[in-house]
């Protein structure tokens, strides 16, 4: 359907769904690099006009990703809940936007954005992003309340958590034990204990799972742990007896990025059964750990859409939380500023990303965490993180990935610290999940109010820990 | 604050700040001996102390140069024309500079030209990749290609080493295809960290040909040692993963390493 719009006495035609939804897209290089962004401000401008005019009832027609052609797009509108729907039914994209405003401001707004989520379909969702201010991100998001559970809570109003990453070049066991002992005497990991190996073979992965299994038991701590390899290697350590808690593997929003990744929904779901078979969570079944980002599917040349129009890079990662939703996940976090300069060019690139994949993801139904990062070729610095984790935790972020120093040495890239996570709890009055937060306290890493004040190694029996992996 | 010294993280903040402290042994200094992460750097109030907030802007400044020096072939090809695989042939991608390669992922992938390569078959060859970081080609590939000829010479036909510029690992792909390689091995410079800038990556790509997604590779990562996996490890990895993409019939994520072998060090 072609739409049109004036604005300065200059008429814009825009030939299709997927052209206008790009080219309404706030600025970013992987629209550019992909050939599908506006071609002027006003262009931009423009766009925001026609989008905004757009009835939602038009995304249920109007297919971004064919049905035909994408299982992505198939479950997405076969799992979409009419009845929630009804609700927003008639609205415009711009409608939709006042009408969450309106909702966020109320009391029962986090009840009455819950009551909507399955009624929406992630196309919608990503719609009304684009025009939609950080402002206006920040404010919706913070009313959606998203929980799961596993050994630990997530979602709970008032709380950040954090990953603790500890992540090695050769996935050391004894190196990894001080890194995940540096973390625990700062307070993290309450999300989850995750390490990305940094080799796949299933032997080293295992081994990983079982050192990660022996300290949370060794310490009776309350958490979940991932070794956040591929899902197919994870059916198979779950197999061979290996304890296993969460079952990660990386998705993106169309089926063909999920084949780049050697994974299609069968193969999710196979992954989902047999963590689940295992019952290991204790105050909710929540299994599924799930990162995506930005430009994936372009970065993988699986970004199309009808017609071969190429889908904008945010809307793609919208429907990637349409997929994941459907496997209720405890975790999923956007790798926001990993996948490099050409998917999000600098600092203001990937804070507006941030904001709009945890707005998107959260409305959506998603417990969202961020990894808010970057890398050394992007132009961004530790200034523009700061920027981020503060409007991400104003926004009610589930949980953050935290390393040492902020300093992934085996991905090459820098996250959060342990630090920065702390700091921000004390600004914002935030706190670590309920379970892990009373052993923090028991552990004296936290006083008896839960504020995080971190332990010296000496005065901390954890220090045994390191033995762990030195077996 | 004083300059930075060697392991400025083994400082306390007492130190720095000029007090005489009587010496104390750090209790993290003996973890960090297995590890290059930034663990145990203390706090004021829950903040990261002066030092290390310090530290983490000048190597933030030294790996963010790094992206941009080039690669010198010229030592390059004398080195791995010692390797005994045959001349090395030099190429660059389509991107025609730094800027060009950051932002267009596109050209990097595609060589230049391709006319220039000989198209006889080989049932192996390896494509050398600037990537990121030239610092982890010059100071790893011509020694790890050693490495692998000396574990894989004997058991397959190797081509010519071919080194290319501005170059991302799926411009093996057109090399591989074009040269009539069975199973081609790209080692490209992984992009620079704050710890790490000579990282180095290798992706095994079984039948190469344009348009392959990743899913279709095996990847060895952090290659640098002393701290990183060592030249004979990555090797021995990659012997096995040869041997099991020619028994599988194609490389990625169905074919598993079998393990490492724990008594290999480099």
């Amino acid at each position: 359907m072609i739409r049109r719009q004036t604005l300065d006495g200059h008429s814009y035609e825009f030939g299709s769904l997927v052209e206008l939804m790009a080219k309404a897209t706030p600025r970013r290089s992987g629209d550019e690099l992909a050939g599908c962004a506006a071609r002027s401000e006003q262009e931009r401008a423009a766009a925001q006009w026609a989008l905004a005019d757009v009835s939602l009832d038009c995304f249920l027609t109007e297919m971004v990703v064919p049905y035909e052609t994408d299982e992505v797009t198939r479950l997405i509108v076969d799992e979409q809940d009419r009845t929630a729907f009804s609700a927003l039914s008639g609205l415009t994209v711009g409608g939709f936007r006042d009408w969450l405003l309106e909702a966020a401001a109320r009391r029962e707004g986090s009840a009455l954005l819950g009551s909507i989520a399955p009624g929406l379909l992630p196309e919608m969702v990503a719609a009304v992003s684009k025009i939609m201010r950080n402002q206006d991100l920040i404010a919706v998001a913070k009313a959606c309340r998203v929980q799961a559970g596993f050994r630990t809570t997530m979602g709970l109003s008032g709380r950040l958590a954090t990953r603790l990453q500890p992540n090695h070049p050769t996935d050391d066991l004894r190196g990894i034990a001080a890194e995940i002992l540096d973390g625990l005497l700062l307070g993290a990991g309450d999300a989850v204990v995750g390490i990305n190996p940094a080799g796949d073979s299933p032997q080293a992965c295992a081994d990983l799972s079982v050192m990660m299994d022996e300290i949370r038991r060794s310490y009776e701590i309350p958490m979940q742990s991932c070794v956040l390899t591929h899902v197919s290697t994870t059916i198979g350590l779950i197999e061979a007896g290996v304890p296993v808690d969460l079952v990660f593997q990386s998705i993106g929003g169309t089926e063909g990025t999920n084949k780049s990744f050697g994974v299609d929904i069968a193969m999710l779901e196979e992954g989902w059964a047999a963590g689940r078979s295992l019952h290991r969570g204790t105050v909710g079944d929540n299994v599924m750990y799930f990162e995506t980002g930005q430009g994936s599917s372009l970065s993988a040349g699986a970004h199309l859409g009808t017609d071969g129009h190429p889908v904008d890079e945010q809307t793609l990662e919208a429907r990637s939380y349409g997929l994941a939703r459907h496997f209720e996940p405890l975790l999923l976090n956007t790798v926001v500023g990993f996948i490099g300069p050409e998917y999000l060019y600098d600092g203001k690139q990937i804070i507006r990303a941030g904001l709009e994949d945890h707005f998107c993801g959260k409305l959506l139904g998603v417990p969202m965490g961020v990894d808010v990062c970057f890398t050394n070729h992007a132009q961004a610095d530790f200034d523009d993180m700061d920027t981020l984790l503060t409007l991400l935790a104003a926004a009610g972020v589930n949980y953050v990935i935290t390393a040492p120093g902020g300093d992934d040495v085996m991905l090459g890239y820098q996250s959060l610290s342990y630090h920065d996570a702390n700091v921000m709890r004390n600004v914002l009055g935030l706190r670590c999940a309920p379970e892990f937060e009373q052993w923090l306290i028991g552990q004296g890493i936290a006083d008896a109010a839960g504020r995080v004040h971190g332990l010296d190694l000496a005065s901390s029996s954890l220090r045994e820990l390191v033995g762990t992996g030195a077996r | 604050m004083n300059e930075p010294t060697a392991d400025p993280r083994a400082a306390t903040a007492h130190e720095s700040a000029g007090a005489p402290e009587p010496v104390r042994a750090d209790p993290w200094a003996v973890l960090r001996r297995d590890n290059q992460a930034r663990i145990g750097l203390g706090s004021v109030g829950v903040a990261l102390p002066s030092r290390a907030v310090l530290e983490l802007n000048s190597s933030l400044a030294a790996a963010r140069d790094a992206v941009h020096v080039g690669l010198d072939t010229g030592e390059l090809v004398a080195q791995l024309a010692a390797c005994g695989i045959g001349d090395p042939i030099v190429l660059t991608s389509r991107a025609r500079n730094r800027g060009e390669y950051l932002r267009r992922p596109d050209l990097g992938r595609v060589p230049a030209e391709l006319e220039v390569l000989p198209a006889t078959g080989w049932q192996l060859g390896f494509v050398i990749a600037d990537g990121l970081s030239s610092k982890a080609i010059r100071e790893h590939a011509a020694n790890l290609v050693r490495c692998l000829v000396a574990d894989l010479g004997s058991d397959y036909t190797i081509a010519p080493p071919v080194v290319v510029t501005q170059a991302r690992v799926a411009v093996g792909d057109w090399i591989g295809q074009r040269m009539g390689l069975e199973t081609v091995i790209v080692l490209i410079g992984e992009r620079p960290g704050l710890s790490v800038a000579d990282s180095l990556g290798m992706y095994l790509t079984h039948c190469p040909k344009p348009g392959l997604s990743d899913a279709r590779r095996n990847c060895i990562s952090n290659i640098h040692p002393p701290q990183g996996l060592g030249y004979r490890a990555a090797a021995a990895t990659a012997a096995r993963l040869v041997a099991g993409a020619r028994a599988l019939g194609h490389s990625g994520v169905d074919l598993k390493d079998s393990g490492p072998d724990p008594s290999l060090t480099s």
